[in-house]
């Protein structure tokens, strides 16, 4: 069964601007999924419309199996939101904002609590759950909208730009959390705009550009694509000369740094060789670019990838 | 009913509703307090005593109905308009709006706070007024329907007024430029008897009057306005401004896309 399901979705907004022109997409059940995009590609949009924030202009949407026109209702259970901007009661505790949501999803409040402690201890809140929601750091009130977002156990968790501005022990922390919930069965859609965050975590994408999906498939075979990786070498020893590795392209950044150009079909085997038969030894080695981060500007670049 | 998809929810918001005004009691139930307690000493004891006589009674003993319905009034409607747009204004109504919550029970939830905070300041003003007056109430069964139906109507006229705001400001322009003159036209200190007879016809389309009058006849028993006439006209005004409340929260207006 498809955890979601959007077929020929449009939205034309008031001012003529067509945010989405067709967009067909399907998430499986259980499945990370990665809707990527450039800021005003229609990521938003199409999750505001999937969260019943938007109204569409036309197409079908369904969320494992209910229709959204038919039984809004039945769509609103499965789905958790965590949206990109702070939008809770900042003048209310943060136990309570966790008790009202649980209420919205028809929990009874006593079942409530139980749940919002279980979240708030499981996220680190539990000892701020009087506190004013206004008063939290960032990182937290990140924390409070995903414990809101789940409060309510929905099978299909959607996150938009859930650790933006957030510190990096926060943010794996999250990525730890967000990896143990996937495991357990809720299936995850994640907008983001750290891709090796998108990378790590997810198995499935789709790349959105001004309003058409440019790109779906799993990950593996999005980064298989990718026609050219750029290695950057750090020398156990400085160099005076470019050295001369066998179909391979080198460039010198400095005396100990190297950067070599590996291509489709090459394997990095054959490059070590040939840094062996040059006497070239390696102290460490890394990415140039994000593998994700190079596929992304080259789907969503202005002459359409062609660069 | 589905407890689960009807009741839990409403009850959530009643509560959530409940305990922010009371959370900000200084701002919402002492003002109308001293308002009212400052109208009783200058119009009624005051001023109240060179008037005499009004429709047989105290002039004091007069102008409580109408007091007592006019905090009733600008207390229900304040309540929903500024949550309501603050729920907006900061996007956590998206709370509510996510949830599997049906239209009419978002409105039942804003309304009955409304109602909650309409009722519990127009009970401290009738307290208040039992200070300066000898209050006894000729049809309680009235009394109450009056104030329950009135609290109910601007609650309702304070949720659409929230919807088409799109600043603080916004949210002002209806209680100055609209509530209060029409309720200080609305006979709460006066019989429209006094007015010469043009301008009672044209005190016939204001609302309040029907509202204050019916009211009136529920403490003292007199009424410028026929009560079955009065319960007819607020109801019919509840049905219509309920119906234009779900039709805007159908569409989305002033809060979805």
């Amino acid at each position: 069964m498809t955890a979601l399901s959007i077929t020929n979705l449009h939205k034309r907004y008031k001012g003529g601007f067509h945010a989405l022109k067709g967009i067909d997409l399907s998430v499986e059940r259980g499945d990370f999924f990665a809707l990527l995009g450039p800021n005003g590609a229609g990521k938003s949009t199409a999750i505001g419309i999937i969260c019943s924030l938007i109204n569409k202009t036309s197409g079908k949407i369904s969320v494992f199996g209910d229709d959204l026109d038919s039984d809004p209702i039945a769509v609103k259970r499965h789905i958790g939101l965590v949206p990109q901007e702070y939008n809770f009661n900042q003048w209310e505790p943060i136990g309570e904002i966790l008790v009202n949501q649980a209420g919205y999803q028809g929990i009874p409040r006593e079942q409530a609590w139980q749940r919002a402690e279980e979240l708030l201890r499981r996220l680190k809140l539990w000892d701020k759950r009087t506190t004013m929601a206004r008063k939290l750091s960032g990182g937290m009130k990140r924390r409070l909208m995903i414990a809101r977002a789940l409060v309510h156990r929905p099978r299909l968790l959607i996150l938009d730009e859930p650790t933006a501005g957030v510190d990096i022990e926060i943010r794996l922390s999250m990525w730890k959390f967000l990896r143990q919930l996937n495991e357990q069965g809720t299936t995850i859609i994640l907008t983001t705009h750290y891709l090796e965050e998108a990378e790590s975590l997810c198995r499935n994408i789709a790349i959105i550009h001004r309003g058409k999906i440019v790109e779906q498939s799993s990950m593996n075979s999005l980064l298989a694509k990718l026609h050219q990786q750029s290695f950057v070498l750090n020398l156990m020893q400085p160099l005076d000369a470019v050295p001369e590795l066998e179909g391979f392209d080198v460039l010198k950044r400095d005396a100990t740094t190297l950067e070599v150009i590996v291509k489709q079909g090459q394997g990095l085997t054959d490059l070590f060789c040939r840094l062996a038969e040059s006497k070239l030894e390696v102290s460490s080695m890394r990415n140039k670019q994000n593998r994700l981060e190079q596929l992304f500007l080259e789907l969503t670049s202005d002459d359409g990838g062609q660069q | 009913m589905r407890r689960d998809i009807y009741w839990i929810p409403f009850k959530t918001i009643l509560i959530k509703e409940f305990l922010r005004f009371i959370r900000i009691w200084p701002q919402t139930i002492l003002p109308p307090a001293i308002t009212m307690t400052l109208y009783f000493v200058i119009f009624g004891q005051l001023i109240g005593e060179r008037i005499g006589k009004m429709d047989g009674f105290d002039y004091v003993d007069f102008i409580v109905p109408g007091l007592v319905l006019m905090a009733v009034i600008t207390n229900s409607y304040a309540n929903v308009v500024s949550s309501f747009y603050q729920a907006k204004f900061m996007h956590h109504v998206e709370e509510i709006l996510i949830s599997p919550v049906p239209n009419w029970i978002i409105l039942a939830g804003y309304v009955s706070g409304g109602v909650a905070r309409g009722m519990l300041v127009g009970i401290v003003v009738t307290v208040i007024s039992m200070l300066f007056t000898d209050l006894s109430i000729h049809s309680y069964m009235i009394a109450i329907a009056v104030f329950f139906l009135t609290s109910v109507l601007f609650s309702l006229t304070g949720f659409i007024n929230a919807v088409y705001a799109n600043s603080f400001d916004d949210i002002s322009i209806v209680p100055t430029f609209i509530l209060t003159p029409l309720t200080y036209l609305g006979g709460v200190f006066y019989s429209i008897h006094l007015l010469p007879e043009f301008w009672q016809t044209v005190s016939l389309a204001n609302p309040i009057l029907y509202m204050v009058n019916a009211f009136r006849y529920g403490l003292l028993g007199v009424s410028d306005i026929h009560v079955g006439v009065a319960f007819a006209i607020i109801v019919a005004f509840i049905a219509a401004l309920t119906a234009a409340s779900l039709y805007l929260l159908r569409k989305g207006v002033g809060l979805k896309s």
